[in-house]
C-alpha cells in the first residue's frame, strides 16, 4: 500500500504523461465537474460561461492579474518544496502549518524589534530566524521519528495544534502585542525588514514582492540539492528503499532530521514571505491554511521542484482568478475549494483520469 | 463545424449581453470578512443592508467573501478598479485593510461596519454601534429570568466591537442586583481586566457548544455568546438540555428568525441594526451627501436593539418587561449609564 501511494506521489524522471499530461486533465476534469456543480445549484450557462472567462481573465488577464496571481503562489510553493522534499525521502509531512507559523512568528519578532540594522543586513536576518526556527520546529518531529518510532504524521498534526496555541499565547504578550489593542495582533515589522515590491515602479498596487524571486532560487536549489547532489542521493535512496539505503551505509535517522529540517525551513520561509511580503505584521490566522493547501499542491507537482512551481501557480490563479469571478458572475468562492479538491482526487486516483480519456495516453499505466 | 461555430457566435454575443445588462448606474460592493455571508451575524446582516439598498433604488450589488485575511486587500483592491460607488468592509478585523485602501484611492468612498477612525478619513464612514445600551437590557433580563443566579459570556476575539456587548451585558447584571438587591454573578467577563472566556475564532460551532457546556457546568442557566456563528453551536446545545436548563441570548440580528433549527431557545438577541446604517450609507453616497467619519447606532435611533422574546415570553414576568421597557427610555433620556 505504502508502496503504491509513494509512485504515485513521487515521479522519479521526468515522464511527460505523469507530470504533465495527468495534472493538466485533472484539472480540466475538475473544471468540467466544478460546471456541473454550478449547473446542479440553478446558474444558467450564460453565467457560468462569465464565471471562467473572469477565472482566466482574473488570474492571467491583465498585469495586476498575474502580479495577485504570483503573490498567492509564492507560499504555497515555498512550503509544498518542502513536503516535496520530504516525500522524496518517504515522510509525510503534513506540518508545515505549524512550521509556517513558527517560521512567521520568528520573522515578526526579529522584523520589528530590530531597530538600528540597515535593510540589506534586516531583511537577511529577518529571513534567516524565519528559516531557522521553522526547521527546528520541524525538525522535532523528524528527531522523534529518528530516535523513537513515532510516526510523523501523527507528531506533525499535533505540533500543529501546538504552533497555533503558541501563536496565540505570543501575540498576546505585551513584548509582542500592538500597542493600545486588546486582540492578538502583533506589532508591525519595519520597513527595513519588509520585503520590497518588485513591480510598483509600474503600478503601484501591483503587490507582487521579492519574495518571489527568492522563491525562483528556491526551486532551483532544491531541484539541484535533489537530483545534483549525494545528499538529495541519500535522500531518494531513503524514501524508495529505506533498507537498501541503510545497507548502502546511509545513516537514516540523521537523513529524516535533516530532510524534515529543511522542509521546516522551506515553510518557515512561507511563513516569513507572508508576514514580511504581504501583512507586515502577525495575527492569528496569518497561515491562513496555506500549509495545508501545499500538500496538494506538492501532490499535483508530483513532488517534482518544477511540477511544484507550476502546481503552485496554478492554485495561485485560482486564488485571485476567483475573486473576479466572484465579482463578475457573483459565483461563490467556495467553488474554488470544490475544483480544488477534485484535481487532488484527479490526481490521487490517475486510473480515474486514464480510463475518463484513454485516448490522450501513449503508454499504460505501468503500476 | 460550422454548426458548432455558429452556436458558439451565439453563445458569446448572449454572454456579451448578459455582461452589459448587468451595468447599473450605481454600484455597491461588500467585502465580508472570514465568517461568510452565510454567517447568520453580521456579515449576512451588512449584506441585507446592500440588498435592502437594491430593491429601494434599483442599483447593483457585488460581493466578495474573503477565505483568510489575507484576501482583504486584494478584495478591496478588485472592488476599487470594478469601479464600485462604495465599498463596505465587514468587521473590526478589516481596519487596517481599509484605511490604506481608503487613502491610496481617495477617490472610491468606503463604509466600514465596527470600526471608527480617529483621526477620521474622509473618505470613509465608520460605521459603530454603542451595542452596550442594548446588551444592557438584555443582562438585566438575563438577571430577572436567570434561576441559579448565575449568568454567563463568551466572545470570540477579545476585540472592542465583541467585549462592548460583554461590557453591556455585566452592568446590566450590576444594575438588577443593586436595584434588587440580588446577587446574580456573570461568569466569562470582567470589565475590569478586560480578560475573560474567548473562542478565538468566529467559526468553530464546536467551541460554541463546549464553551456553554463549560458555564452550563458552573452553574449558568443563561449564556450570551458574542462569536458570531460560534453561537450556533451553543444553541444546538440549549435545545438538547432543553431551555429550563439553559436559555441562549443570541447576537447581531434575531437569532429566532435566522436559525430556525433552534429558535425556541433564544431568550432575546442583542441586535446590531447593521442593515439599516450600511442601507443609509449607501444612501448617502448614491444621493451626494456622503461624509467622511462616525455614524452611532444607538438605543434612540434604533441602531441597538433587542429583539423579542418569542417563544420564551412566557419566562419574562410582565413586571420585568415592563422595567425593562422603563430602562430603555432612562437609557434613552441620559438619565442612566449603561458603564460599568
Amino acid at each position: 500500500m505504502r508502496d503504491y501511494l509513494k509512485k504515485k506521489i513521487i515521479s522519479e524522471n521526468f515522464d511527460f504523461e505523469e507530470i504533465l499530461l495527468i495534472p493538466i486533465l485533472a484539472t480540466l476534469l475538475a473544471l468540467i465537474i466544478g460546471c456541473l456543480f454550478l449547473l446542479a445549484t440553478g446558474e444558467t450557462f450564460e453565467n457560468i460561461l462569465v464565471a471562467f472567462t473572469n477565472l482566466f481573465i482574473g488570474s492571467f488577464g491583465s498585469l495586476n492579474a498575474i502580479s495577485e496571481t504570483c503573490t498567492a503562489a509564492t507560499p504555497l510553493i515555498f512550503a509544498a518544496l518542502g513536503i516535496a522534499l520530504a516525500f522524496r525521502a518517504g515522510l509525510f509531512n503534513i506540518g508545515a502549518e505549524g512550521q509556517i507559523i513558527i517560521g512567521g512568528m520568528a520573522a515578526v519578532i526579529i522584523g520589528f524589534s530590530i531597530d538600528f540594522l540597515p535593510i540589506w543586513l534586516h531583511l537577511p536576518l529577518a529571513l534567516l530566524f524565519g528559516a531557522i526556527f521553522g526547521a527546528l520546529y520541524a525538525a522535532i518531529a523528524g528527531w522523534l521519528k529518528a530516535t523513537t518510532g513515532a510516526h510523523e504524521v501523527i507528531s506533525t498534526i499535533m505540533l500543529n495544534l501546538i504552533a497555533l496555541r503558541l501563536l496565540d499565547y505570543f501575540l498576546r504578550l505585551p513584548v509582542i502585542q500592538k500597542e493600545g489593542r486588546n486582540d492578538p495582533i502583533s506589532k508591525s515589522v519595519l520597513e527595513t525588514a519588509q520585503l520590497p515590491q518588485i513591480l510598483s515602479f509600474i503600478e503601484p498596487q501591483l503587490r507582487l514582492h521579492s519574495g518571489f524571486i527568492l522563491m525562483l532560487v528556491a526551486v532551483v536549489l532544491v531541484y539541484w540539492l535533489l537530483f545534483h547532489t549525494t545528499i538529495g542521493f541519500e535522500f531518494r535512496s531513503t524514501g524508495s528503499n529505506p533498507n537498501a539505503a541503510q545497507y548502502a551505509g546511509i545513516k537514516a535517522s540523521l537523513t529524516i532530521i535533516l530532510v524534515m529540517g529543511i522542509a521546516g525551513a522551506l515553510a518557515g520561509l512561507a511563513g516569513s514571505n507572508q508576514i514580511m511580503g504581504v501583512l507586515g505584521r502577525a495575527t492569528p490566522g496569518f497561515s491562513a491554511s496555506i500549509g495545508f493547501d501545499a500538500i496538494a499542491v506538492a501532490l499535483l507537482g508530483r513532488s517534482h521542484p518544477i511540477g511544484v512551481l507550476f502546481a503552485g501557480l496554478l492554485f495561485g490563479a485560482l486564488i485571485a482568478g476567483g475573486r473576479l469571478m466572484q465579482v463578475k458572475a457573483g459565483v461563490s468562492i467556495d467553488l474554488i475549494t470544490i475544483i480544488q479538491a477534485l484535481i487532488i482526487v484527479f490526481i490521487a486516483a490517475p486510473l480515474l483520469v486514464r480510463n475518463a480519456v484513454p485516448w490522450a495516453f501513449k503508454t499504460k499505466d505501468k503500476s | 463545424m460550422k454548426l458548432s461555430y455558429k452556436l458558439f457566435g451565439a453563445f458569446l454575443a448572449s454572454v456579451l449581453i448578459s455582461l452589459s445588462s448587468t451595468a447599473f448606474a450605481f454600484t455597491a460592493c461588500q467585502v465580508t470578512d472570514i465568517g461568510g455571508v452565510d454567517d447568520k451575524g453580521f456579515n449576512a446582516t451588512s449584506w441585507k443592508g446592500v440588498q435592502d439598498a437594491v430593491a429601494k433604488h434599483g442599483i447593483g450589488s457585488k460581493l466578495l467573501e474573503s477565505n483568510a485575511e489575507t484576501d482583504y486587500v486584494p478584495n478591496l483592491n478588485s472592488f476599487v478598479s470594478e469601479g464600485c460607488d462604495i465599498i463596505v468592509s465587514v468587521g473590526f478585523l478589516m481596519g487596517e485593510a481599509t484605511a490604506n485602501a481608503a487613502k491610496e484611492n481617495p477617490e472610491s468612498k468606503f463604509a466600514i461596519v465596527d470600526f471608527a477612525y480617529d483621526p477620521t478619513i474622509p473618505n470613509v464612514m465608520g460605521l459603530i454601534y454603542n451595542t452596550d445600551e442594548a446588551a444592557f437590557l438584555a443582562g438585566y433580563l438575563a438577571a430577572g429570568v436567570s434561576k441559579t443566579g448565575i449568568v454567563g459570556t463568551f466572545g470570540g476575539i477579545n476585540i472592542p466591537p465583541v467585549t462592548i456587548f460583554m461590557d453591556g451585558f455585566v452592568a446590566g447584571v450590576n444594575h438588577y442586583n443593586k436595584t434588587k438587591g440580588t446577587n446574580v454573578s456573570v461568569l466569562g467577563w470582567d470589565p475590569e481586566s478586560k480578560e475573560g472566556l474567548f473562542t478565538n475564532n468566529f467559526s468553530s460551532l464546536d467551541d460554541g457548544r463546549a464553551f456553554a457546556q463549560n458555564l452550563y457546568d458552573e452553574g449558568a442557566d443563561i449564556v450570551m455568546p458574542v462569536a458570531g456563528p460560534v453561537g450556533l453551536g451553543s444553541a444546538a446545545l440549549a435545545s438538547e438540555l432543553g431551555t429550563d436548563s439553559l436559555k441562549i441570548i443570541g447576537v447581531d440580528v434575531d437569532q429566532y428568525v435566522l436559525d430556525t433549527k433552534n429558535q425556541s431557545v433564544y431568550l432575546t438577541t442583542v441586535e446590531k441594526g447593521m442593515d439599516a446604517t450600511v442601507l443609509g450609507a449607501i444612501e448617502s453616497a448614491k444621493n451626494g451627501s456622503f461624509k467622511g467619519g462616525v455614524y452611532v447606532g444607538t438605543l434612540a435611533n434604533n441602531g441597538v436593539r433587542i429583539a423579542p422574546y418569542h417563544d420564551l415570553s412566557s419566562s419574562v414576568s410582565n413586571g420585568l418587561n415592563n422595567e425593562i421597557k422603563k430602562l430603555r427610555s432612562s437609557i434613552i433620556n441620559g438619565f442612566l449609564s449603561v458603564k460599568n
